[in-house]
């Protein structure tokens, strides 16, 4: 999957996954789009919300198919995948670790836990280790606050987290 | 429970509602004589409430109770202290007994026990009951206005809402009042924005009615961003009709025809529960054309977010959904004015709209009774740190914040001293105990430097070190700011930079002078509410915690141990040689004969405390 060329969109990633491509372009076919761009515009973030549930990530080629379905310049997509922290133009990986950092986990030691995951992976907050097995990332509010401080491991929740169980949770991503 | 199960009809006029709402009581009160409801939100969830349903359902097959006892799975009941939890309802006495911290081998206990107290299953205290009518509130502290149907209902079946006199607000107020009847009582109500800003919800309404446009917006805040509160998740998932029918009702009044909940997409359950109930309002005739045959036309669609704090301001908002960066833009004009896609908009909060159906069911001068005079009404509180009692509140406003945090939250947790409670989430400030008698209300909030805001309320104690909690906010801006005005981008760079030198002991007296002149300087020329109340946590926790600002400034000490590089952590002569703290250490730098007393190697030490908590002989000080 890596890029063939330097050419803007050229990284292979649409060719690599047909059927991801088709879902994405079926779902974008199934929207209004018209000729008035601002209208277009409107459906730019659920089409994002879309690409990056069938392709983990938006790559540059998927901004791009994106921008031309929408009939909108590929630097206002670019300019809105930046701009929200949901949206990531990077891979994650197999098992994407969340510490929630919510007041509620911060006051109850949520950054210990951070620290410590941290310091076991290599790896700081946003970003993920070069087997693409562990992402490392912070978490708004859970509503699990009784719970404080917790981590989730893709849709895992855990409760109650120390320091000391940070191991055992690694060890369950085996 | 899917949507497929649920019975609809189509309604056309408000006596087919009541016919429909009778009929529900009628098939309640027939069914089984005792509900068991479980609590299916998010939280929940999470706390492991799967598998008790599953086993409750189990035990009602094995004891051959299918008759009898019925199994409902509603959203939050707010028992965030005592999740996984279940609510028994005596049908026939309307009686009810919460059960909490289940596990499933209890469910065969529950299940025998039926409406009799089940033995050996901790009961939730009663001051977490609510009254089962919003007006008996007797002695109770809480009132339940906006969570009244939450953790009570099926949030995925429309019938249930609609036997709480669902949907009756609005044929209300389409088949008996006019557009400017419905904005007089709200104006009269005295309802204010829950978002945090207090704005009079019906002057708001009353702007966007008087412009003379064909197509305006109704738009419903659902982008909960206050990293500390999910009070409007829990409305979003146990009661979503409460919200469609409030909306329609404000498009009714403001001559909209099409309304958009803009929600975060972190919240799945959520964004089900509120599709399947916009699917079943169009089957029944509450969404769409000439609704109850009043020429009224109103629809609904779901935009979502994208992880972005400042698109809870109503501008930055509005360009979320435009499908632009979320970035505010200078106001007026007001959106009331011009707004989504230019045209007039009214932007509300979930918690907001979930109050306007009990007022048009029951009126202004019931919702003024609650409350205070110039803040009717109640305010729910996502209660939590270090408090005893964890859990989503309803108060009305002008009660203390001392008998929310000690009567409903039962004190402090582990027998700690209180040191403050945080309101107002990153734009709020700290109280203290001298301010604990306080009413809460907009103004008495923001006279002590802080502010209602969405209603995150997180306690603090004697080891929470406030120079890090205002840093932790100030993070929490720094990494939202949008980046569009220079005081909010750099200004907090700048704040954050100097307290991280106070955190490490570089900080100096000239530190904390430019630290507030900057704080107030941001204050005042940030361009939207985001950046203008991001230095509310320096300026509180300075004006109400200077002792400890000067600590870590003149005596580079941090008396709460939190801040590491001000901190070391030595074994002293108590130590026995349990070797509980070497085989803890997470960095494996205590070593130490067995029965000999260990050291640490400060050079390694990570500085997680974890020997200081896991020492049972008190050897291990905190310097």
């Amino acid at each position: 999957m890596g890029k063939s060329c330097s050419c803007i969109g050229c990284d292979g990633v649409l060719e690599a996954h047909p059927d991801a491509k088709k879902e994405l372009e079926a779902y974008i076919d199934s929207l209004p789009i018209g000729d008035d761009i601002d209208a277009n515009r409107g459906y730019l973030i659920q089409s994002l919300h879309k690409a990056q549930d069938v392709f983990g990530y938006l790559p540059e080629s998927v901004q791009l198919f994106v921008a031309n379905k929408l009939k909108i310049h590929l630097s206002e997509v670019y300019g809105v995948i930046s701009f929200y922290s949901y949206f990531t133009d990077v891979p994650v990986g197999k098992y994407k670790i969340n510490v929630c950092t919510g007041t509620a986990c911060f006051v109850r030691g949520s950054m210990k836990i951070l620290d410590e995951l941290s310091r076991h992976l290599g790896i700081k907050e946003g970003e993920t280790t070069e087997d693409k097995r562990f992402s490392l990332g912070g978490l708004r509010c859970v509503g699990a606050c009784s719970l404080a401080p917790v981590v989730m491991v893709n849709d895992k929740v855990y409760g109650n987290v120390t320091p000391q169980m940070v191991q055992e949770i690694l060890n369950d991503c085996e | 429970m899917t949507a497929s199960s649920a019975e609809t009809r189509t309604v056309k006029t408000p006596d087919e509602l009541k016919a429909w709402a009778a009929d529900v009581a009628k098939k309640n009160k027939e069914d089984a004589p005792v509900v068991i409801r479980v609590s299916m939100g998010t939280c929940g969830i999470a706390a492991g409430t799967t598998p008790i349903l599953e086993a409750l359902k189990e035990q009602i097959k094995l004891q051959g109770k299918e008759g009898t006892v019925k199994i409902t799975q509603t959203g939050c009941m707010g028992l965030c202290h005592s999740e996984p939890s279940v609510e028994v309802v005596d049908v026939e006495k309307g009686t009810s007994t919460f059960y909490g911290s289940l596990t499933a081998e209890q469910a065969p206990a529950l299940i025998q026990a039926g409406t009799d107290l089940a033995p050996g299953v901790k009961v939730v205290d009663k001051i977490w009951y609510f009254p089962e009518e919003e007006e008996n509130t007797n002695g109770a502290i809480q009132a339940r206005v906006v969570l009244r149907n939450s953790g009570r209902i099926r949030p995925e079946l429309i019938e249930d809402y609609i036997g709480t006199g669902g949907y009756s607000g609005l044929a209300k107020a389409l088949t008996e009042m006019s557009s400017q009847d419905v904005i007089d009582t709200v104006t009269e109500s005295g309802l204010r924005g829950r978002g945090g800003g207090g704005f009079p919800t019906g002057r708001k309404w009353a702007f966007a009615a008087a412009q003379n446009n064909e197509q305006k917006y109704v738009i419903c805040n659902a982008d909960e961003g206050d990293p500390g509160a999910f009070m409007d998740r829990a409305v979003l998932e146990g009661d979503p009709h409460a919200v469609l029918e409030a909306m329609a009702v404000a498009g009714y009044a403001v001559g909209a025809n099409q309304g958009v909940i803009y929600i975060r997409a972190e919240y799945p359950l959520a964004i089900e529960r509120l599709q399947i109930a916009i699917a079943q309002a169009r089957e029944c005739g509450f969404l769409g054309t000439n609704i109850f045959g009043s020429g009224f036309n109103f629809d609904i669609d779901i935009k979502y977010g994208a992880g972005a704090f400042v698109c809870g301001e109503e501008t930055a908002l509005i360009h979320s959904i435009e499908g632009k960066r979320g970035e505010p833009i200078f106001k007026p004009p007001f959106p009331a004015i011009e707004g989504l896609w230019k045209k007039p908009t009214i932007v509300n909060n979930v918690e907001t709209y979930a109050n306007v159906c009990a007022i048009m069911r029951k009126g202004a001068a019931w919702f003024k009774s609650i409350g205070t005079e110039k803040c009717p009404g109640t305010k729910v509180f996502a209660l939590a740190g270090k408090i005893k009692n964890v859990g989503l509140v309803e108060v009305p406003m002008g009660t203390q914040l001392r008998d929310i945090i000690y009567k409903i939250g039962d004190g402090i947790k582990d027998g700690k001293a209180f040191k403050a409670v945080q309101t107002g989430g990153p734009s709020g400030g700290c109280i203290t105990a001298a301010h604990l008698d306080s009413p809460i209300d907009y103004e008495s909030l923001r006279a002590l430097g802080s502010m209602m805001g969405s209603g995150g309320m997180i306690v603090m104690d004697e080891d929470d070190c406030m120079v890090n909690v205002a840093k932790y906010f100030l993070e929490f801006t720094l990494d939202e700011s949008c980046g569009r005005c220079t005081p909010c981008r750099i200004g907090n760079k700048r704040l954050f930079e100097m307290l991280s030198d106070i955190c490490h002991g570089k900080g100096t007296m000239e530190t904390l002078i430019k630290l507030r002149t900057l704080s107030e300087t941001i204050k005042d020329t940030a361009l939207c509410g985001l950046g203008q109340t991001s230095p509310n946590p320096v300026l509180s926790t300075l004006r109400e915690f200077r002792r400890e600002y000067l600590e870590h400034v003149l005596n580079k000490t941090c008396s709460a141990g939190v801040c590491s590089s001000l901190i070391k952590f030595e074994i002293n002569d108590k130590c026995v040689g349990c070797t509980m703290c070497a085989r803890n250490c997470p960095a494996n730098c205590i070593t130490g004969e067995k029965k000999g007393k260990h050291v640490i190697d400060q050079n390694a030490c990570i500085k997680c405390g974890v020997c200081y908590e896991t020492c049972k002989f008190h050897a291990i000080d905190k310097k």
